[in-house]
Order: C-alpha cells, then structure tokens, then sequence
C-alpha cells in the first residue's frame, strides 16, 4: 500500500521534471530540474531494493555529472534571450511524436503484457539480501573484463576531455629550467673596456 | 499492486519525453545533452525493473556499466561543446548545419 | 568436259572484266579493250557452237550442277548450268549483241577517261546475263538478275558527277529493288512448296502447288500457284520495265549510248521475259496469273508508246520504244504464246540494239547532242547511220519481209486468237500501237535524217560519218534485222523448237492453232496484206511524213488545241510525280517523323533523358532531407521506429 503510494507520488514527481528538462527556457533551470529527476529515480530504485544502484546514481550521476553540466553551463556566456523563441511553433508536433510513443509502449507493455506472462508481485528476496553484496560478488568474478574496460573507458574520456578543450596560449612567458641550467657565460658576459672620463 | 508493467510504462513515458525534447529543443545544445541523459536512464529504469523481477543480477551490473559510460560520454559531450563554443560563440543548435546535402 | 565448255562461256567475260577493272591502268586502253573483246568473242562463238549443238545437232538438254555452294536445312544451294534450246537462244543473242556494243564502244567512248572502267563494266554485265540465262535453278538466276541490276546501276551511273546520272542510277536500282521483293517472294514461294530451289523440281511439283490455296492479308484464299507467279511477274515488271515499274527505264538513257543498246533494250530488260518463259510449267497453270500478265503488258505496250509520240530526245524516243516493245512481248507471254514472245525478243533485240547505236553515231556526230529539234537532214552526212537506222526502223515497224515483221505479227495474231481474260483489250491494244510504233518511229527519222538542217553552222562543219569502229556494228546488226525473221520463224514459232523446254496447256496452245494456217514464210508476208495491221502502219508512217516533214506547223496546232493531254503525256502520266511526292517524299516525311518524334522527343527525351532528370528530380526533393540539423535526424529515426513498431504491432 505504501509502496504503491510512494510509486505514484515519485514518479508523477519524476514525469514532471523529466518534462521540465525538455520545456524549461533556461537551460540552469534545466539542469535542475534533471538533478530533481535523477532524485526520485533514485527514491524508485530503492523501491525495487537496488539500494546501491540509488546510491551511485545520486552520488556519480548528480554529484559529478550534473555539477559538471552546472559548470559548463556557468561558464558558457549563453545569451538566454534568444533561447526563448521559436518554441511554440513546433509543440504540437513533438506532443504528436512523444504521445504515439507512449502509446505504442503502453500498448505493447501493460496491454499485451510483452506477450509472456509476468508475475503480479516480484519474487521475494531472501532474508540476508543486500544489494552491495550482490553485485559485488558478480562485477569482480564473472563481469571483471567489462568492469576493466570500463575503467579504461573512464581514462580515454578523461584524455579525451582534455585534448579537445586545451588550448595553447601563445605569447606569454614560461620558465624554461634546462635552458636556465644550460646558459654559460660565455654567452651572458661580455668585457668592454670603457674610458673613465668620457662620459659627458 | 506495483507490477512490472507500471515500471515499464514509467520507463516508456520519460524516454518518449526525452525523444520529444531532443526534437523539441532547437536553440539549446545543453539541453539537448541532458535529454540523452533522461533516455539512458529510462533505460536503466528498465533494467533495474527486469533484474527485480527476474531476480537475475545481470541487470543491475549493466547499469553499473551504463551509469560509467554514461559518465564518459557526457564528459565529452560537454567539453566538445566547450570548443564548440569558443569556435562559433553560439550553442544554437540550428547553427549546426554544416553537414547539410 | 562439257561442264568445262559451258563453263568457259561465262567465265571469259568475267575474266577479261577482272583484268580490265582491277588492272585497267596497267593494260592501258587498247589491252583493256582487247582483252574484254576477246571474252566476250570466245563466249560468242562457244555460244555459237552450243546453237548448233541443241538446233541443228538435236543435242540433249544439259542440265547438272556444278558447284554446291552450302546445304542449309535440307535445302541445297549451286550453281549449275541448265542448256536447252532456250538457253543456247539466249545465248547467243546475249554474246553477239555484247560483242557488237564491245566494238562499237571503242569508237563511242574514245575521249572517255573512264574507258577501262567501262569495258569492264560491259564484261561483267555479259557474265552476269549468261550467269542468269545458264542457271538451273533459283538461286543463281537470282543471282544473275541481282547482278545485271547492279551493272545497270554502275552503267547508268558511269558519269558519275552528273546530278541527273546518279538520281537516274539510283532510281534504277530502286524501282528494280521493288520488282526483286516481289521476285523473292515468288522464290519463297516455290521453296516453301517444294523444299528446293531447282527448276526441275518446281516444274514437277506444279500441279501438286497449283492444288493448295494460301490465305493472304485478312483471309482471302487465293490459288497458291497464281500467288506464286504474281510475285514472280512483279520480279520481271521491275526489271522489264512494265507499268508501274518502268519508270527508271527512261532515265536509265543518262547512261552512255552503248549501254542502253546492250542492256536496256536487248538483254537486260528481257531477263523478266525469258524468266517468264522459262516459268512457263508455272504460269500455264494459273489463268488469273496470265491474265495479270497480259494485261500488264497490253497496257505497258500500248500508253508507252503515246509517249514516244511527244518526246525530243532521240534516246528517250527509242527507249519509250522499247518500253512499247517489251509490252508487246509480255501480252505474248499472257496469251501463252511463249515461242511468239522469245521471238520477239530475239528480233527486238537486234533491230533496237542498232537503233540505239545508230542513235548512238547520231549523237557523236552532232558532239553529244540528242536533241531532235536540233538535228535535220543528216542523211547526206552520215550514211551509212542512215541507211542501217532506216533498217532498223522499218523493222521496228514491221515492213514485211523484215525481222521485226515476222515477230510482231505473229504475236499480234496469236493475241488474237487467245481466250483468255482480257484478250480483247490487249488485242486492242497491241493493234492500236502498231500505228503508233509507226508514228513516232518516223518521225524520230523523218526529224533527224531528212527535212531542213536546224542544226548550228559550227556543229554542221564538223558533221561526218563515225570511225569503222562504230559503223561495223551497226551493219553487223542490219543483217539479221533483215534476215534472221525470214530464216527462223518456221521451226521457232511454228515448229518444235521449243518442245520440251516451254511447256503451254492444250486450251491456251495459240501458237498451235496459228500453226495449222502457217506453210512458208513467203505466204506468211502475203498474208499480212489481208490483216489491219500493216495498213495501220502505212498509216502511220505516212501520219509521220506528213506532221514532221510537210506540216510541221500542224503538228504544233494540234498539239495546242490538245494541251491538256499534252500536259498529261509530258508529265508522263505522273508515275514520276507519283513516285517521287508521293512515295518518296512520303517515306522522307514518315522517316523524318520517327527522327524527330520517335527517336528525339521519345527515345531521347523522355527515355534517355527522362530517366536521367527524373532521378536528378527525386534527389533535389530527397535532398531536403539532409538538412544537417541534428533534431530532423533524431526526429527521422523516431518516426521510422513508431512507424516499424505500429506495423509490427499491427500485423501481430
């Protein structure tokens, strides 16, 4: 009973963010509202008990990812007047487009049930469940090739990331120590001979 | 009574609101960026609702791996949108037509 | 060994003809005249010696294969020779008329540059005319007839930078082009009966083919041997000059002088008669074929001859004649007087031949003009040309006693006892043109030779009689237009000569019955005092005499209150108006009309072209579909996906 009332509660909550991402002006506003959404899809997945999953969404998907979009955002001089025009126009169609989606969905899943038959309530979990511990036993044994190349996935992103937006400032002064170390005098100093009393 | 089906649907509406946002959203390159990210996790939702209900793990170690890529991908999204940026000073994405027939 | 021997007679002139075409300029003119004479002068006498063999030795008929060119389905295709009375006829004819023009071309084509070129030309022709006569089957007398058409055209033609020579050549060869499909059609007809294209099989088959019927265009049944003839008689309508096809004959005069004796009055035109003849198996047994036939004939003989009446050249004079004369033989032919009809063409062939080349000296003399009304009073210059036209003329005429006398009114009366279908008006017709024969025979002579000399005073200092060259032919020619009727006309019309080589049915058998009254050819003249038809020519030499000589001034008048059937006759009935607005100009339009519609708008247009710019249409219009923004992608792969979802939805 409770859960049912948490579902819907949550994921109207959900839905409504989700469409405040696609209908907001500013895009600050935007991001928010995908933080707002990516916190009730975490309440729903302790719902269905992936209380670790939950944990990592909030923790990497809106701690770092989204605090990222925050920080391109702010540092982009967007100019937001322009980014309120021309929307009206293609709604409707885009209403059109997302409701025969939805349809088509719902037609598949709730009324036709995927063709199979599922079961009303999901299985029951053994006492001893945890999540962390489940997962944890298979990501190291039977999926450490994915979870490896995963990490390598995460280092090319990070050189990726940092080859596309580096740029090289041309014009301004740098140490160079080897050549500081390399100088000889030779090349520094030069003796001149200077007559003292010239100098008028 | 919670069945799969409700999550399915669930999961079903938030991708086709991310579809219709990807459509929709013709100035704004972020946003653009943001409803890929809505798409994925309906997509996780799926999963996660599958996994439960199979009571097979396999499922919530995918999205495991989905939240990571996910990660990568909109790091790199958000720095080529940087550059892009500093190239064109706009995030307009009607702009964005140089690959036109 | 005989093979060899008959073998010889048309392979000399071809010889001689490869030697003087292809080595002309190394053998110089005398060699090549000398080496073309002497093959044409072997096939002469060989053919001389093959006449006495058959006539007076009573030799069998030679008939056998010489060479198996290919076997194709069953159906074998040689050459091979076939020599009876007929042939050795032919023969004959053919080699000494080819010998006399062979002479008399060393005079006439003096100044020619193309001298070499012309005696080849006349060589191959005379092979070509044995090949054809010689034949034993279809195949080589086709060859033959194909052959002398395209020695025809290159004759005609032989100035070839003369406008009027090349449209005359390709005419020619054109309307003969007409007669051949016809022709061809009569062969598939045979070999489609019989499965082989050898005389002795069709001549055996006959009365089998003369059973079936064949259903031609929209099913109309016709006799399937009167269908055959008919094709094969429109064959020789082209090549001997029958209406409508006699229209090139004419302008075949734009060849030289000794051309036109040789092939257009005494060999070539006469192919279509001796092919009818020697069909002659065929033809008896379909009524309707023999009346086309004479009918044909009639007409050709009779309208041909009106032309003649108004025309001013000398040559086109003698070859309106001819065309007259080669109606006569065809009415022959229809009334299944076949012996009367090769007889005629024996005689003809003499006596036109020396008009031609009389016609021939004529215009050497006056520096090639033909014009008549330019000429006058030659016979004191050139007498000898006048003394052997004048032969030749009255033997046209039919003067008793005369070749042409014996041969003309045979046929007449042989004409005259047939019962066939239009009998009466080719009898009418062939009457009638006696008078006219007569008329315009004399004046041509009256205008030329006699009467005032309208020529210019230039031309008339330089009047004198041709080279030996050219007046030996012509007496050559004057002795059988004189005698040979006299000495032959017992056992060629009256006798069995023939017998076995023309076959004629016992209800046409009009030669027979003309037989029973015919004893000697002495009585044969005195009989023609009784008949119209020499009275008619009186009539019309003295006609002659009288509008050319006396008043000239008549012949104008009557002429100008007659204008509108001048009008026709100068117009020649409009064949030539017909042919070339109506047919050719037709054919130009129609093919105009394919080029411009068919193969440019259609072809080119909307086919060739058309695919091309509607597939650079549909790829503007695709093209709107890259529109390089990211949201018309996105939006394209969802739309496809909802539309592949609801289908599979649908169909589930």
């Amino acid at each position: 009973m409770l859960t049912t009332i948490l579902f819907y509660f949550f994921s109207t909550i959900l839905v409504g963010s989700a469409a405040g991402v696609v209908l907001s002006r500013n895009p600050v506003r935007a991001a928010l509202f995908l933080v707002l959404a990516f916190f009730e899809s975490a309440v729903l997945w302790l719902l269905l008990d992936a209380e670790f999953l939950a944990l990592v969404l909030v923790l990497v998907y809106v701690g770092a990812v989204m605090v990222l979009f925050l920080f391109v955002i702010m540092m982009l001089d967007i100019n937001v007047a322009k980014m309120r025009e021309g929307f009206t126009k293609h709604a409707p169609l885009g209403a059109v487009v997302a409701g025969l989606m939805i349809a088509e969905i719902v037609y598949v899943v709730w009324f036709r049930h995927l063709g199979i038959t599922l079961a009303t309530t999901a299985p029951p979990l053994p006492a001893n469940y945890s999540n962390v511990h489940l997962l944890g036993q298979v990501l190291y044994t039977d999926y450490m090739l994915p979870f490896e190349l995963a990490a390598i996935v995460l280092l090319i992103a990070m050189v990726a990331a940092i080859s596309l937006t580096m740029r090289h400032r041309t014009g301004f002064k740098k140490q160079d120590i080897s050549a500081q170390v390399a100088r000889r005098r030779e090349d520094a100093v030069r003796i001149v001979k200077v007559d003292s009393e010239k100098a008028s | 009574m919670i069945t799969l089906p409700h999550f399915l649907v669930l999961s079903g509406i938030l991708f086709s609101i991310a579809v219709a946002g990807i459509f929709l959203n013709r100035k704004n390159v972020i946003v653009l960026l943001m409803c890929i990210e809505l798409m994925l996790l309906a997509v996780n939702f799926n999963f996660v609702a599958f996994s439960r209900w199979w009571g097979d793990v396999a499922g919530q170690a995918f999205v495991f791996f989905i939240l990571t890529v996910a990660a990568a991908e909109s790091a790199i999204g958000l720095a080529i949108l940087v550059v892009l940026f500093r190239e064109r000073k706009s995030i307009n994405v009607e702009d964005l037509d140089t690959m036109r027939g | 060994m005989m093979q060899n021997f008959y073998l010889a007679i048309p392979l000399a002139p071809l010889f001689a003809a490869i030697l003087a075409g292809l080595f002309g300029r190394l053998i110089g003119r005398v060699g090549a005249h000398t080496v073309t004479i002497l093959g044409v002068g072997v096939s002469f006498v060989l053919s001389l010696l093959v006449l006495k063999a058959q006539a007076l030795d009573g030799a069998a008929t030679y008939n056998a294969p010489v060479y198996t060119w290919l076997v194709s389905d069953g159906l074998s295709m040689q050459i091979g020779f076939l020599i009876d009375h007929l042939t050795a006829l032919m023969m004959v004819v053919v080699t000494f008329v080819s010998l006399m023009v062979h002479i008399y071309t060393i005079g006439y084509m003096h100044e020619d540059p193309g001298y070499q070129r012309f005696f080849s030309y006349i060589s191959l022709f005379t092979f070509a005319m044995l090949m054809l006569v010689m034949s034993n089957n279809f195949l080589q007398l086709f060859f033959g007839w194909e052959a002398v058409g395209l020695v025809s055209y290159l004759l005609i033609g032989f100035w070839f930078t003369k406008p009027s020579a090349i449209f005359a050549n390709m005419k020619a060869f054109l309307v003969n082009r007409v007669g051949d499909f016809g022709f061809l059609l009569g062969i598939a007809g045979v070999v489609y009966y019989t499965g082989s294209l050898d005389y002795l099989a069709a001549f055996k088959a006959a009365p089998v083919i003369a059973q079936h019927s064949m259903t031609i265009l929209d099913g109309n049944a016709w006799n399937a041997m009167t269908v055959i003839c008919i094709c094969l008689f429109i064959g020789a309508m082209g090549k001997s000059a029958q209406v409508p096809l006699h229209v090139w004959l004419p302008d075949s005069m734009e060849g030289p002088t000794p051309i036109s004796a040789l092939i257009h009055a005494a060999t070539m035109v006469t192919a279509g008669i001796f092919m009818v003849a020697r069909m002659s198996p065929l033809f008896e047994l379909s009524d309707a074929a023999l009346g086309f036939v004479m009918v044909i004939g009639a007409t050709t003989a009779l309208f041909m001859g009106f032309l003649g009446i108004v025309n001013n050249d000398i040559k086109r004079v003698v070859a309106y004649s001819t065309l007259s004369q080669l109606g006569y033989m065809t009415v022959a032919l229809g009334a299944s007087a076949y012996g009367a009809g090769i007889f005629h063409l024996m005689t003809h062939a003499f006596f036109k031949a020396l008009l031609f080349l009389g016609a021939g000296s004529v215009i050497i003399a006056m520096h090639h003009e033909q014009d008549m009304r330019r000429m006058g009073g030659l016979r004191k210059y050139l007498p000898i040309t006048y003394a052997t036209s004048l032969i030749g003329a009255l033997a046209l005429i039919g003067f008793p006693g005369f070749s042409g006398f014996f041969s003309k009114d045979a046929l007449i009366d042989a004409v005259g006892l047939s019962h066939a279908p239009g009998a009466a008006y080719a009898q009418f017709c062939v009457t009638a043109g006696v008078f006219i024969t007569a008329f315009y025979t004399f004046r041509m002579i009256f205008m030329t030779f006699h009467g005032q000399e309208r020529m210019d005073h230039h031309t008339r200092e330089h009047l004198h009689e041709s080279p030996w060259v050219v007046t030996l032919p012509l007496v050559l020619l004057a002795i059988p237009s004189v005698f040979i009727g006299w000495f032959t006309v017992g056992p060629v019309l009256f006798g069995h000569y023939f017998d076995g080589v023309i076959v004629v049915a016992e209800r046409h058998d009009v030669l027979r019955e003309l037989g029973h009254e015919y004893t000697t050819p002495l009585a044969f003249v005195l009989e023609a005092f009784k008949a119209p038809a020499l009275y008619l020519a009186a009539a019309g030499v003295a006609s002659a005499w009288f509008l050319v000589l006396k008043r000239p001034d008549l012949a104008t008048a009557i002429s100008a209150r007659l204008a509108p059937l001048a009008r026709v006759l100068d117009n020649k009935y409009g064949f030539d108006w017909f042919n070339e607005n109506v047919l050719a100009r037709g054919t130009q339009a129609l093919g105009r009309l394919f080029w411009k519609v068919g193969d440019e708008m259609v072809v080119d247009g909307v086919l060739v072209n058309g695919t091309a710019r509607s597939v650079g249409w549909l790829a503007a219009v695709v093209r709107h579909l890259q529109s390089g923004y990211l949201y018309h992608y996105a939006f394209a792969m969802i739309i496809g996906l909802a539309a592949m979802l609801a289908w599979l939805l649908a169909r589930a």
